[in-house]
């Protein structure tokens, strides 16, 4: 088998039930149940998590990092959206 | 006894039990996962109930963003209908999590089959009805909120968890919004009392009825999708308010608050249920308006969903052809 005819799969684990699954790494496979069990093998040996996703990598549409500024606004200049921008008297200061 | 068993009963009652085991061991249940019907049911109506509040609450607020008497405080009321929008989001996400679409859940709305927070049906009268409205009703959200991020429903915990991380500038720019007109001018304090008298009651009753007339109390506490009872958060909620109506220096909005020494908590005045009934069917003093704004604003965005039927329609024919 060629690995070239592999594809790239995304692997998301899950390391305990109720939390989000997290991007843990990528892997080759040659279909998304293969993907499943390597990532299995891969990626759980030490009971790292519950639940595995797999996502072809070509199926994922990301930002650029290179138009990071253009594209996401870090907000900087809104200083207003966070809790802290608000001085409040001491005693009800744990609102 | 016949030999031969009903399997898809006892199937039933293996998944029900396994269920139930999950809730008992404090597990979340995931979409994937098997849930009895009523479960479902209770979920979808308290989640989508959630979102549209979150929605519906960007109106007593977005109605005072151009009469802001700053530009810091438009800035700031911007910002936070904005997340009241982006809270609605993900509450509807997490509701289509159970099967249910958005367009479903609109109608339900549209047509008052879904209810939402009754304290959205008061009209926000006056500048300080902004600051009353970020402290009271968002403090007594957050009082929610928090205790739902304990909730059963993996989905809806984990936007639980994502919304309060957002809340505590809500909170606190009303409370400094109604801070600095309780300290103003004495027609500014009068301000902020009134608007703080009107907001009280309603904000008591966004916990809902007494635990001994809900309706689904009983089986979303078993089911842990409720992990305090209504009459529980109440008390949280006023217990920590009337300090802070202390430091603000205004009047108690109620003559019975008064701290209990025996009970560790502040006692109050009796709830006018009759008005809380009255405004969640409808009769209160903004709900026609509320949802005649909504349908509006619905029906303006057609031509968003439109083009975007258009533009798929345009490209399908092309993938076709790129196929054959």
């Amino acid at each position: 088998m060629s690995q070239e005819h592999l594809r790239v799969y995304e692997v998301f684990v899950r390391s305990s039930r109720g939390l989000d699954h997290k991007h843990v790494g990528s892997l080759h496979a040659e279909s998304p149940e293969h993907a499943l069990m390597y990532a299995r093998d891969c990626y759980t040996r030490r009971s790292e998590g519950v639940s595995i996703w797999v996502v072809e990598s070509k199926n994922i549409t990301a930002s650029k990092e290179s138009d990071v500024e253009d594209f996401i606004d870090p907000m900087t200049d809104k200083p207003y959206r966070h809790a802290t921008h608000y001085v409040l008297p001491d005693s009800v200061d744990n609102m | 006894m016949t030999q031969t068993h009903d399997n898809s009963t006892d199937n039933l009652e293996q998944k029900l039990a396994e269920f139930e085991q999950k809730i008992a061991d404090e597990q979340k249940i995931e979409p994937s996962d098997w849930m009895p019907e009523a479960y479902r049911k209770n979920l979808i109506r308290q989640m989508s109930q959630h979102a549209h509040s979150e929605v519906i609450g960007m109106q007593p607020e977005g109605n005072w963003i151009t009469r802001s008497p700053s530009l810091r405080r438009k800035a700031i009321l911007l910002a936070k209908v904005q997340d009241e929008g982006g809270h609605g989001l993900y509450l509807y996400s997490a509701t289509e999590t159970l099967g249910i679409t958005r367009s479903e859940m609109i109608e339900a709305l549209q047509t008052r089959q879904a209810k939402y927070a009754s304290i959205f049906n008061y009209p926000t009268l006056s500048w300080a009805d902004i600051g009353a409205v970020g402290w009271l009703v968002d403090g007594a959200a957050i009082v929610n909120q928090i205790s739902l991020q304990r909730t059963s429903y993996g989905p809806y915990s984990r936007a639980m968890i994502r919304i309060c991380k957002e809340e505590s500038f809500h909170q606190r720019q009303g409370y400094e919004l109604m801070y600095e007109m309780a300290k103003g001018s004495a027609e500014q304090k009068q301000m902020a009392q009134d608007a703080l008298n009107r907001f009280w009651w309603p904000s008591l009753m966004m916990f809902g009825p007494h635990d001994t007339d809900s309706a689904h109390s009983a089986q979303s506490m078993k089911w842990k999708i409720k992990r305090e009872t209504n009459d529980d958060l109440r008390q949280k909620f006023i217990d920590q308010t009337v300090p802070q109506i202390e430091v603000l220096g205004l009047e108690m909005p109620d003559p019975e608050l008064k701290w209990n020494e025996e009970r560790g908590h502040y006692d109050s005045g009796e709830i006018d249920w009759e008005e809380f009934k009255q405004v969640i069917n409808g009769n209160g003093p903004c709900n026609h308006q509320r949802l005649k704004h909504h349908i509006k604003a619905h029906e303006d965005g057609e031509w968003v969903r439109e083009a975007v039927r258009a533009y798929r329609a345009k490209q399908k024919p092309q993938a076709d052809n790129q196929v054959a």
